[in-house]
């Protein structure tokens, strides 16, 4: 069994999500060839290399694989794949893109968002927006997976792999990138920040989470927000957290002014500890909070500010 | 031009699901049934297209059992044309679905294929993607905006660090997230116009596509439950308590 993961990086540098499908590679078992697919991405390469486990670093350095179209990324991907038991991707917004793509064109299902390992061919999957977990077993010769990487732990960088350029660069020319507006941000990124504050509605305008981010200074968390506030226009919609935004399991996850619906739970309810600051005692993130707080956000977070 | 809008049928987002005592499946018997959100924003986007004269004929399709055709008139009482429902009771998985759904592809020839990013019941995010590959056509995934110009579109598709806009050479196909637009609410002379909208029947076996899941659901179980947490009176408490009971900060 050999298993090709597809490296998460932005050219620069390589993406801790890839340590995270690598753990959940070698829970699989067999040798871990990871593919670096960009644009001068060689320090990427070298990076992809020294993860633990891995025995062999594929780099397809090529203009066409710069921004990862799905349509260029897919076709390598598929065609490359052909000669392995499994290929894993986090579940990104990249890896969800195009290894669904890779997967028809290999005429294989994919297996979205694990978030266990059982064996080679069965895994765990939520569905229902994390109200069921599914076992799954694939029948396909290739599985194609896509990981949920706040469900492994990353691996070390204590390895060694050798680097080996591949060139069979394909564009199929359908598509190309025009241009990107990224948010900013010195804060941690919210899928590996140990500790992250949200707001919701409560908050009532985006100047307001001025106040979590003061907090979350204090603490270094990453700052989140509820589907609500994102669209309220409060803040950025990459800040979301839930089913259909960024799904988060931190040491601890502070919900202020979140009333706590299925949505939203389903991106934050496997972190380690819950906090809520609601001045609702109904709020249904009560039910899931290690540790709730009935009281006005906007008293509440200026006192937490100024004790911590 | 044609856009082609295929929708399904889901549990509403609303309804908290519960396993099966069997553990064989969710139990879904007397719940509320809606068309899957993403679906909604999907038609809403090819309708505005429509208005907008860009598209000429916006089709509705959706594959499941007979009931599904209650969600084909919702889209077609929001303002899509005519429907087709592609009826089986088996419960194909995106593979199978993206087949079925190149075949319609095929023989409507659509410019545009607009359909949600993903279902909420099984939140696989697979089928625009697979319909792409197997149609060989360009994919925009997770769309907030969309401009067709001529014979490319523009997508600007919301990714992990913020917004990436692409261009794609048409036929396309496109995926919506929420943030696209705001679905309307059907009214009621639009809901009896729908009545009378055509919606064509066809099953896999017409469509030349034999649905083989290759994926087993051995068991499905309730996620772990959190343990019942404790309330704090104050934020010193709060602080205490993150500080020595769970260590965190």
């Amino acid at each position: 069994m050999t298993i090709l993961v597809i490296a998460e990086h932005n050219n620069d540098a390589l993406k801790t999500d890839t340590h995270k499908v690598v753990a959940a590679a070698a829970a699989i078992g067999g040798d871990i060839d990871v593919l670096v697919a960009g644009a001068n991405c060689g320090a990427v390469a070298e990076q992809a290399a020294k993860l633990t486990g891995v025995s062999k670093v594929l780099v397809a350095d090529n203009a066409c694989y710069e921004h990862q179209l799905a349509e260029n990324l897919g076709l390598l991907v598929a065609d490359l794949g052909k000669g392995y038991s499994h290929i894993l991707a986090a579940a990104s917004t990249t890896g969800k893109n195009f290894l669904p793509r890779s997967a028809a064109l290999l005429d294989v299902a994919q297996i979205s968002d694990i978030i266990r390992v059982d064996s080679a061919d069965t895994f765990a999957r939520p569905f229902y927006a994390g109200n069921a977990i599914a076992t799954v077993k694939s029948n396909d010769s290739i599985k194609v997976i896509t990981v949920r990487t706040s469900a492994f732990d990353s691996v070390e960088e204590t390895g060694s792999a050798s680097v080996e350029s591949i060139d069979n660069a394909q564009d199929a020319g359908i598509s190309s990138y025009v241009r990107s507006e990224l948010t900013v941000s010195e804060r941690p990124e919210l899928g590996s920040a140990r500790v992250i504050i949200s707001g919701g509605r409560g908050m009532q305008n985006g100047d307001n989470f001025k106040m979590l981010e003061e907090v979350a200074d204090k603490l270094g968390a990453g700052v989140g927000a509820s589907r609500a506030a994102v669209d309220a226009g409060f803040v950025p919609n990459d800040m979301q957290v839930g089913q259909t935004g960024k799904i988060v399991a931190p040491e601890l996850y502070v919900a202020v002014g979140i009333s706590g619906a299925i949505q939203h739970l389903a991106g934050m309810k496997d972190s380690k500890v819950i906090v809520a600051i609601n001045k609702d005692p109904e709020a249904p993130i009560f039910q899931v909070a290690d540790f709730g707080l009935e009281a006005d956000l906007f008293e509440a977070i200026p006192e937490l500010n100024s004790k911590l | 031009m044609k856009i082609l809008v295929p929708i399904k049928r889901v549990v509403d987002y609303n309804v908290k699901v519960r396993v099966k005592s069997d553990n064989t499946d969710v139990d879904l018997s007397n719940l509320k049934m809606s068309i899957n959100p993403f679906c909604e924003i999907a038609v809403e986007e090819a309708v505005r297209l429509k208005e907008a004269g860009v598209a000429s004929e916006v089709i509705a399709v959706s594959i499941g059992e007979k009931a599904c055709q209650e969600q084909i008139r919702t889209a077609l009482a929001l303002g899509a044309d005519r429907g087709i429902q592609i009826e089986t009771d088996a419960q194909p998985q995106p593979l199978a679905i993206a087949k079925m759904l190149a075949k319609v592809v095929d023989a409507e020839q659509p410019q545009i294929v607009l359909m949600g990013k993903q279902t909420i019941d099984g939140d696989n995010n697979q089928t625009g993607q697979m319909l792409a590959a197997l149609t060989n056509m360009p994919q925009g995934t997770f769309a907030s905006e969309v401009k067709v110009d001529g014979d490319k579109v523009e997508v600007t598709r919301e990714v992990d660090g913020g917004l990436v806009t692409v261009a794609l050479n048409l036929p396309a196909v496109i995926t919506t997230d929420l943030r696209l637009n705001e679905p309307r609410y059907a009214s009621l002379p639009n809901i009896m116009k729908a009545k009378r909208k055509p919606i064509a029947v066809q099953t896999p076996e017409e469509l030349g596509v034999e649905i083989s899941n290759s994926l087993d659901v051995l068991k499905v179980e309730e996620p772990a439950a959190r343990s019942a947490g404790v309330m704090v009176e104050s934020v010193d408490e709060l602080i205490e308590k993150l500080r020595t009971t769970a260590k965190v900060i």
